[in-house]
């Protein structure tokens, strides 16, 4: 008999008083009972409504059955099977527009803690899950260019097959937008480096500080080699306004502010890279990008930290949790404003940043309701700091040295349906194709450009 | 890990070191750049490639000890290990359709980034004139191979202590008014200078080269730190330079911006000071 409780059982939390100070991680992992008491709720439906809303297919009521039995390693290989990230997944992947939006007991009440019972799979075989046996080399050897979630997943699949994969990744460290975007307290960065080093005991070789298209092109990975490439380079172009005021000192893009913060761990005394310390921020953009800088500012010191929003709640991007969690911490949201001007002080320094009301009108033809600014109300907000996090857009470092790879107009690749791009032999993947977009749905295009790489390998022979 | 093949001291500020980098070496060109990262709490620090070596596998850097990680740098010696080095990164100097004679001008520690593109100039034929401007006497750097890779080299000071005295402009100004006829100039070092050369050159009609250095941390487009107008546009020099046309380059807001972190780089110098003995600069 399933547990009625029409509630998720409730994961603890630190209290947002002390951690809108500290960059802990925010919530625990359910203890067995809690995951126990949360996997009798799972109907066990037979149509598994859930695994339809997953954009890998994790065999939810599956490992969630396991769960029930008490049977946690079975569950997590049942969960491995599709995903190579669930510590990752179920801490970041939105799930109340996944499996979650799915679940049947979602109709009435809360639908079952999916992505709670994930976590809590991977963090309780985080040290028990045996290192995995390394394959024997199939011969071929596969070049894969970015280490965020597309190149991890696709590096994975691949070296489960037995090919000698090796990753390039620009930075000094292994893990893309899990390393330098996603702050500490929403995914620890231990965690996302035992994914990396799991990676590493299949034998995947990574190779960091690597740009590619500078150091080595495409072209000359096939002269080195590798019979296929995939390019996974995320897109990690940050987009500003264009208003006024946007070169003033004080104003970030989210990806300089969060990598200083993620990457470099400016907020540790013992490192060296500087981060610029604020009375009061405006952060613009309401995605999980936007509540990630938000919230990192406040852990920074700030005393006053705004979200500026050009639409309302109800449009808002950022994944339901992370928006619960920012007004908890005291966030100040600012709803139906946008930013016309950024106002500086004799110094070029960010003094105040000034804003207009919007409001909305009627859905476009996605469904998407847009905004006008009314006339006549534009006031100021008193800040020192402005954090632009309105989008990013992919890096052109890769297309602009590869000839005959073709680009849309927002500069994404183009792929067909097997992920290829327009060369042989050169797939992509994540955000490089999407434009931005979640950590999911690129380790979704990296599990697909991995199946299209075999096949076009094996055909190859 | 990047071992360090040789160091020199250039003077008592500016060190020379060439780094074993057989990758970066390859395809390194002049007005490129690489990020180094001393060791893991290190910050991301952009450097010049000063020169480079493809059959060695070398590429040199030369540096100013003025931050916590040039001064940390500075602290290394032969055959110890930089952590990470990444490159090479930004578009290399294009040599100007057509040009025959180019001046070249340096600034201080600036030289360390006008030497490769003089010499990448000489070694394309073009005639090539080097002005370097330094302070005094004492930090004068680089005068043999700016020597070597120029037709004539004009060293100014300040005070006067060596060669000429007077600012870079001066000499410019009146090799222009001699007669020489360049079809571009180049200009690399403080930001005030590059400003002033561009303001010089201006009413010539000359095109002018310079090279920036923003504050950066990746250095492949992904911070927007390094954002710059020029043109009333808004470039990353990281990607989109480290060289842009110096007529078009606002300077003013480039040293507002470079200006961020100058109270915490104030702390960190004097928080360095003490844990590398007492060492004290200007």
């Amino acid at each position: 008999m399933p547990n009625m409780q029409p509630e998720k059982t409730a994961v603890r939390e630190q209290d947002p008083k002390v951690r809108a100070h500290n960059f802990d991680e925010v919530s625990s992992c359910y203890t067995d009972e809690e995951a126990l008491n949360e996997a009798n709720r799972c109907l066990n439906c037979k149509n598994k409504p859930c695994v339809g809303g997953c954009p890998v297919g994790v065999r939810i009521p599956e490992f969630i059955e396991k769960i029930r039995e008490g049977d946690i390693p079975a569950a997590y290989d049942i969960i491995k099977t599709t995903n190579g990230l669930p510590a990752v997944c179920g801490r970041v992947c939105p799930q109340e527009s996944q499996c979650e939006s799915k679940c049947v007991r979602g109709i009435k009440t809360e639908p079952v803690g999916i992505g709670r019972l994930e976590r809590y799979c991977a963090d309780y075989m985080a040290d028990k899950a045996p290192a995995p046996e390394k394959p024997e080399f199939n011969g071929h050897r596969v070049a894969i260019v970015g280490s965020g979630p597309s190149g991890l997943s696709c590096a994975s699949d691949l070296a489960k097959l037995g090919y000698g994969v090796t990753v390039f990744e620009a930075f000094h460290t292994a893990g893309g937008v899990l390393m330098y975007g996603i702050p500490e307290f929403r995914l620890p960065k231990a965690t996302v480096q035992r994914e990396v080093d799991g990676l590493k005991a299949l034998g995947v070789e990574i190779r960091t500080d690597m740009v590619i298209g500078k150091i080595l092109s495409v072209d000359e990975l096939f002269e080195q080699g590798y019979e296929a490439v995939f390019i996974g380079t995320g897109a990690g172009l940050p987009n500003f306004m264009g208003i006024e005021g946007e070169s003033l000192v004080g104003v970030f893009s989210a990806n300089e502010y969060l990598t200083r913060t993620n990457l470099m761990k400016a907020y540790l005394d013992d490192y060296d890279t500087p981060i610029s310390r604020n009375r009061a921020i405006a952060v613009v953009g309401g995605g999980n990008v936007a509540m990630d800088a938000a919230r990192s500012a406040l852990r920074l010191g700030a005393d006053k930290v705004y979200i500026v929003y050009r639409r309302s709640a109800e449009e808002m991007p950022a994944r339901r949790e992370e928006v619960h969690h920012a007004v908890q911490e005291g966030i100040d949201f600012r709803y139906l404003t946008n930013p016309v001007e950024i106002l500086g002080d004799e110094n070029g320094r960010v003094r105040a940043i000034r804003c207009q009301k919007m409001e909305l009108t009627e859905p476009d033809q996605s469904g998407r309701r847009g905004v006008k600014p009314i006339a006549g109300s534009e006031f100021e907000i008193d800040v020192d700091a402005v954090i632009m996090a309105i989008g990013t857009s992919p890096n052109p470092l890769i297309r602009s040295t590869t000839p005959g790879l073709e680009t849309n107009r927002r500069g994404c690749f183009v792929v067909d349906e097997n992920m290829l791009t327009s060369r042989e032999g050169v797939y992509a993947g994540g955000d490089a194709v999407t434009g931005a977009a979640t950590v999911i749905l690129a380790m979704g295009a990296g599990k697909s450009a991995a199946a299209a790489i075999d096949e076009y390998i094996r055909n190859k022979k | 890990m990047f071992k360090i093949l040789r160091k020199r001291e250039l003077n008592s500020q500016v060190t020379l070191m060439v780094i074993d980098a057989p990758l970066i070496a390859k395809k390194a060109l002049a007005g490129q750049f690489i990020i180094f990262r001393i060791d893991e709490k290190g910050e991301r620090v952009p450097l010049t490639v000063a020169d480079y070596d493809r059959d060695a596998g070398t590429v040199t850097i030369i540096f100013q000890k003025v931050g916590r990680s040039t001064m940390l740098l500075g602290e290394l010696n032969e055959g110890d290990y930089i952590l990470d080095v990444v490159g090479p990164l930004g578009v290399p100097t294009e040599i100007p359709e057509g040009a025959k004679k180019v001046a070249v001008i340096g600034g201080g520690v600036g030289c360390a980034i006008a030497y490769p593109q003089a010499k990448a100039l000489y070694n394309a034929g073009v005639e090539v004139d080097v002005i370097a401007g330094f302070r005094n006497k004492d930090i004068v750097i680089l005068e043999d191979e700016m020597r070597a890779v120029s037709k004539n080299l004009y060293v100014t000071t300040d005070d006067g202590s060596y060669g000429t005295k007077g600012f870079v402009t001066d000499k410019l100004k009146e090799l222009i008014d001699a007669g020489n006829k360049y079809d571009c100039v180049i200009a690399i070092g403080p930001v005030p200078m590059m400003k002033f050369v561009c303001a010089v050159i201006k009413p010539y009609g000359i095109k002018t080269i310079v090279s920036l250095n923003p504050i950066m941390i990746d250095g492949t487009g992904m911070c927007g730190g390094c954002r710059v107008r020029v043109g009333g546009k808004i470039k990353y020099a990281c990607v989109d330079g480290p060289d842009f046309d110096g007529h078009e380059v606002d300077f003013d807001e480039l040293m507002h911006r470079n200006s961020a972190y100058r109270e915490q780089e104030q702390h960190d110098r004097e928080h360095i000071c003490r844990i590398t003995g007492g060492v004290r600069h200007a």
